[in-house]
């Protein structure tokens, strides 16, 4: 009988290979592949200077020691980890006051799947339409001027030119990033406040906990892999941030490239073919978002499953 | 007496507890729909219009912005709505079955190595696309598949994310005797796929379906760098086009016109299905 089974279970388990071919023959292919080429391309001078091409010459690490040594990368992963924080920090205060709310069944809100689809609807929305529409809205002769200079907060022939400032257009971009997140983090912050046990809210509220004590002391702890999700998912989109500030100041990352993000650099190299330039910074980020993959995966992921 | 006061304090303070909270999100509601208002509102005034001033109710040159932003020639707006379809649908199509076929694989077959293939296709998941892009860029010139939708479409056939959403909605709906009864009938394993899981799998496959079209729709960073040929852009690569081009000095009603062509679709197909689509968010992406 036992050996009956056996042969049973040998004679389909080819098929478990079998269906896993297309999945790794294309990760292989187009992953693996232009990974290593990425990494390969890393190591030499190749550039288009005019209509010269430059190289392909080996330099060893000298990409990744220029990369580091002209502060342009210093100054673009501060601009990307300011806009992901600008946009980060009210994105995760809002969506755990909503998750909270949601999931509190002693005080049902009337509508809450129709506020739900609401705010879940930004993300869906194609981010560089997106910045497209902010930059309509938002421009000197925009709907926002216009209603500035209507309420009198702005003369009349003065807008605000919000790309010329700084602190504007960051605060455009971690507008949009907030619009487009919170919806999302909400939901799967409520998914996670409504897969705690019930009976240890209705033990604390048998205790006389209030409100904050019961967030603090059993929401918090309890909600922490999902709220760690999140902050890392979120850290890796926000290191991948480049269609909504591309498109708001025109790949320039306006004003004074004080706006342009890490992917925004990253696609500049690609367009000019710096191709070695382009493969250290590729690397870099690879490593990076790697480790923080890792962790994610190792918070999220408990032992006993598989 | 007090027991009675108290009570109504209590629903006193429940009332004043539910009024905040409909005010926030009566607020956020605003704040999320403002931008699109103005959206409608402008792609229905003519570009003067708009100059002159700011106005909440929409005007009457709708049909007229349409017509000009159909005629622009710089702008082939109805040929990069089918190259978005047609990008989004193979991505949708591919990324759906084949993840749903790589997670029956994990899920229903007891080979050696599983559990090492099941935990490296979840630690590369996160790993963004774009710090591959320069190898993918230039092995794909190599092939000679720049313009060409190859790179856009066949990729999705390996989609981390998908196939562990398909696992986990396997795990809670697709037990084993279903299979097993399957063999005893005789059936051959690529046909059992196909012909009873694929039909148990429904529900995983159409949340997804409009996860992975919704993401290919709005993509642009890696069509931008592989297609340059004008017959050949989607709509996000239009839209960046519109916005290099000084185009808010001459016509601004034809700019909200070409952003509310490329999101009302997805609006729509969001709203007939908002509900699968709010309740498949959370499954696909941790466990509590």
């Amino acid at each position: 009988m036992a050996a009956a089974k056996k042969s049973k279970v040998v004679s389909y388990t080819k098929w478990g290979y079998i269906f896993l071919i297309p999945f790794f023959a294309v990760y292989i292919f187009f992953q693996v592949v232009p990974l290593i080429s990425t990494i390969y391309n890393s190591f030499f001078e190749n550039y288009m200077a005019g209509l010269n091409q430059i190289g392909p010459n080996f330099v060893g690490l000298s990409n990744y020691a220029a990369l580091i040594t002209t502060g342009d990368l210093v100054k673009y992963t501060w601009n990307t980890l300011l806009m992901w924080i600008a946009g980060f920090i009210p994105q995760i205060l809002v969506s755990l006051l909503l998750g909270v709310w949601f999931a509190d069944t002693s005080c049902k809100l009337k509508g809450d799947g129709f506020f739900k689809t609401v705010i879940y609807m930004p993300n869906l929305i194609m981010a560089s339409a997106m910045a497209m529409l902010f930059f309509a809205i938002f421009a000197d002769a925009g709907p926002v001027n216009q209603i500035l200079q209507n309420l009198g907060i702005r003369e009349a022939g003065d807008p605000y030119r919000f790309l010329e400032h700084t602190g504007s257009t960051v605060a455009l971009v971690a507008t949009m990033n907030f619009l487009m997140w919170f919806g999302n983090t909400t939901i799967l912050l409520m998914a996670g406040i409504m897969g705690i046990d019930t009976s240890l809210f209705e033990a604390a509220s048998v205790d006389g906990a209030s409100g904050s004590q019961t967030f603090f002391q059993i929401t918090m702890p309890l909600l922490r892999p999902i709220f760690v999700y999140v902050l890392l998912t979120s850290l890796i989109g926000g290191i991948q941030m480049f269609d909504i500030p591309q498109i708001l100041t025109n790949g320039d990352g306006s004003p004074n490239r004080t706006t342009m993000t890490l992917i925004m650099y990253l696609n500049k190299h690609l367009y000019s073919k710096n191709y070695g330039m382009g493969g250290a910074l590729s690397v870099m980020l690879f490593i990076v978002t790697t480790i923080l993959s890792l962790i994610i995966y190792r918070v999220t992921v408990t032992p006993e499953e598989y | 007496m007090a027991k009675q006061s108290k009570e109504r304090s209590l629903s006193e303070h429940m009332a004043a507890k539910k009024t905040v909270r409909y005010i926030v999100l009566i607020f956020l509601t605003i704040l999320c729909l403002f931008s699109f208002y103005i959206l409608i509102i402008n792609s229905t005034r003519a570009h003067y219009d708009i100059q002159k001033g700011f106005s909440m109710l929409p005007g009457t040159s709708f049909i007229k912005n349409f017509k000009s932003l159909m005629g622009n020639s710089n702008l082939p707006v109805i040929r990069g709505m089918i190259n978005s379809i047609i990008v989004s649908g193979g991505t949708c199509i591919l990324s759906t079955y084949f993840s749903a076929l790589t997670a029956y694989a994990i899920h229903a077959y007891d080979f050696k190595g599983r559990k090492l293939i099941f935990s490296f296709i979840l630690a590369i998941m996160m790993i963004p696309t774009q710090v591959t892009a320069l190898g993918f860029i230039s092995f794909m010139r190599k092939l000679n598949l720049l313009d060409n939708f190859i790179p856009l479409i066949i990729p999705a056939i390996a989609a981390p994310n998908v196939f562990f959403f398909m696992k986990q909605y396997m795990e809670s709906s697709l037990p084993l005797e279903i299979v097993e009864a399957s063999r005893i009938d005789g059936a051959a394993e690529f046909k059992t796929f196909n012909s009873i899981i694929i039909p148990i799998m429904k529900p995983a496959i159409a949340v997804q379906a409009i996860f992975t079209f919704v993401s290919a729709w709005n993509n642009y960073f890696t069509p931008n760098l592989l297609l340059s040929k004008r017959e050949m852009k989607t709509l996000p690569i239009l839209i960046a086009q519109l916005r290099s081009a000084d185009f808010l000095k001459f016509d601004v009603g034809q700019i909200y016109m070409m952003i509310f062509f490329s999101i009302v679709p997805v609006i729509i197909v969001y709203i007939a299905l908002s509900k699968n689509i709010i309740g498949g968010i959370a499954v696909g992406a941790v466990k509590g």
